[in-house]
């Protein structure tokens, strides 16, 4: 890394220059000091706080009240919504994010054939990555309503049947409904962005040397561009998992976790507890599991990510 | 270009195996080629832009012909009036004002202090540095979910619910991890040697960092303004949770309260059609901004990602 060079590159200097690194680091501490105390005031005082509230039965009206570990046995044993919540937000998360991943990947290669107008192509795969979360649950609602939304118009027309989806109605459908939302946002996202870039900056002499041993197009993209974007891919799926698990603002916006707590996701689950029943101690213990999960699932994808990632500039 | 490598390879395989006949010709094949691939793009790009164009369209028709069945494309006559009708049915103009407020007020104040952080993370020596900055690093995979309820407790506890400083005073705290890694980055592409001359010239460390650096990273900065105002434009969970009155609403919750009540109307026809025409004017400005911004924002995304 760069800091590392920066620092090394520094000679040992004699002791009068104690106070010149004294001063630099002073100095240095005094730009860093927002952050500094950002971090302690909104991030580590609060998840010590939560930490400490989910052993007490907290309904802010009167003062947490210390009950071990009755919160969790609660959540693992009688919780009737902790389950499949913690489950359907993980169906969600694994099926968004690696095909979003796959159709980001496609459409960067799309624009990366030099066709005319992939400006305007880029911009309209966009578009939908930056229309407000909010704004993107209302506009679906109504394309994806049963009775009178075009979706189901053609389907209808398409199959000949009276029979469509009920989407955000249907408790088989809902979850469906709002997957296909993600992704129409997420596929000509950043991420699309990223790889269009990445593909762009794989040297031309590897697709050489590759037509040199006789690769077709298969060949090419499996040996050369896949390995040369695992470190892109890597990125964003780690922080694409974090992002999807998260899900609040479209399933509140679009289907209020219904019909039948079909889409029921597990933050929409912590905001009932803690802010409609205002549970505040049980509500940190659900947050501090998801914390948990989240820290676990991340750590192993970075330990498997030493299998398949493949960074250029490093010497095996 | 890696485009131009696939399709020159293909045009040799294509000449190698088939040297004669018209439709086999290495030329036609390319064409075949490159007709699919307009095909692929003109038509995903059709799919991507159909909700946009069928939100349009229906905020431009009259209440009832929403739910004509079949559903219509164009509305019989384009009734533009439904823009300010939106209006006067919903406090809509204070919404986007609050909005506007919130997002600039916060950006201001994110971009400016992630700056600060991230010259002390790219320019000084001191202990813990690295520590420190992965700490950082790190707090971007955070689910602000463990963060939530006790930030809740703790601006309840100094009454700041129900106002706009638990959405804006905490971005002067460094803004957010990623902007740090973002200013630090670019800082640190800017030669050291600028420093040291200045410093051999008297300048102080802040005269530095506002004179030398800030001037040459005025593309980052751009960039980082743009991504926090869109983030902070389209922000639903902490407004949602912070704010109470109606009044005080962004657009983000405001739309989402107009969607509540748009199927029990007051009057006789229900106002999806109002609706549609609040998501155009919610996601327009985000839209101009992307124009407006477009060649910094592509660039500011595209750093961000294959740096991390």
């Amino acid at each position: 890394m760069t800091t590392k060079a920066l620092a090394g590159a520094r000679i040992p200097l004699p002791s009068w220059t104690r106070n010149l690194r004294a001063k630099e680091a002073i100095a240095g501490y005094i730009f860093l000091s927002p952050w500094l105390l950002g971090i302690i005031l909104f991030i580590i005082g609060p998840m010590m706080t939560s930490g400490f509230l989910s052993f007490t039965r907290y309904d802010i009206v009167n003062p947490p009240e210390f009950v071990g570990l009755k919160n969790f046995i609660e959540i693992f044993t009688k919780d009737r919504l902790f389950w499949p919540s913690m489950m359907l937000t993980f169906r969600y998360a694994l099926i968004v994010v690696p095909l979003s991943l796959i159709g980001a990947l496609a459409a960067a290669m799309l624009l990366n054939q030099a066709l005319l107008g992939t400006t305007w192509f880029r911009t309209f795969f966009f578009l939908p990555h930056l229309t407000p979360i909010v704004a993107a649950a209302v506009l679906w609602g109504w394309i994806f309503n049963a009775d009178v939304g075009p979706i189901n118009h053609w389907i209808r027309t398409i199959t000949g049947s009276d029979n469509a989806p009920g989407w955000f109605r249907d408790p088989d459908w809902a979850m469906t409904g709002l997957i296909i939302m993600a992704m129409w946002g997420a596929i000509g996202g950043n991420t699309m962005l990223i790889f269009l870039a990445g593909l762009q900056g794989v040297p031309q002499e590897l697709y050489d040397a590759a037509v040199v041993d006789g690769a077709g197009l298969w060949a090419k993209f499996r040996n050369v561009t896949l390995p040369m974007l695992t470190p892109t891919i890597f990125f964003n799926m780690v922080l694409g998992i974090i992002g999807a698990l998260r899900v609040f603002a479209a399933a509140y916006v679009a289907t209020q976790g219904g019909p039948a707590y079909s889409t029921w996701f597990y933050a929409l689950h912590i905001y009932t507890r803690a802010f409609q029943y205002f549970e505040m101690g049980y509500a940190s213990a659900l947050a501090w599991i998801f914390f948990f999960v989240l820290f676990v699932f991340t750590y192993v994808q970075f330990r498997q990510s030493r299998r398949w990632v493949y960074y250029a500039g490093e010497v095996d | 270009m890696a485009g131009e490598a696939i399709a020159t390879g293909r045009k040799q395989t294509g000449s190698g195996i088939n040297p004669a006949g018209i439709f086999q010709s290495a030329s036609f094949q390319r064409a075949i080629g490159r007709g699919i691939l307009y095909l692929i793009a003109v038509s995903s790009s059709a799919v991507f832009m159909f909700p946009f164009v069928w939100t349009v369209l229906s905020s431009l028709k009259r209440g009832g012909e929403l739910f004509r069945f079949p559903p219509t494309w164009l509305p019989e006559v384009p009734q533009f009036q439904n823009y300010p009708k939106v209006f006067e049915i919903v406090s809509w103009a204070t919404w986007t004002w609050n909005s506007t407020f919130v997002a600039i007020v916060s950006t201001f104040g994110a971009v400016l202090t992630a700056a600060l952080v991230g010259y002390s993370f790219a320019r000084f020596r001191y202990p813990a540095r690295d520590v420190l900055f992965i700490i950082t690093l790190s707090t971007m995979m955070l689910p602000v979910e463990v963060t939530l309820i006790p930030l809740y407790l703790m601006f309840a506890k100094i009454g700041w619910l129900d106002s706009y400083r638990p959405l804006i005073i905490p971005s002067f705290f460094g803004g957010s991890a990623f902007l740090i890694f973002l200013m630090r980055q670019f800082f640190m592409s800017i030669p050291i040697d600028l420093d040291e001359a200045a410093r051999i010239d008297g300048a102080n460390y802040l005269r530095i960092f506002w004179q030398i650096l800030m001037p040459l990273s005025i593309p980052v900065t751009a960039t980082a303004a743009v991504l926090t105002f869109m983030a902070q434009w389209n922000e639903f969970l902490q407004p949602f949770i912070f704010l109470n009155t109606k009044s005080k609403y962004t657009l983000a919750i405001g739309i989402r309260y107009f969607q509540a009540v748009a199927g029990f109307a007051d009057d006789t026809e229900p106002k999806y059609h109002l609706l549609m025409a609040a998501s155009v004017m919610m996601t327009a400005p985000i839209i101009v901004i992307f124009f407006l911004a477009q060649r910094y924002l592509v660039q500011g995304i595209v750093m961000s990602g294959i740096k991390g």
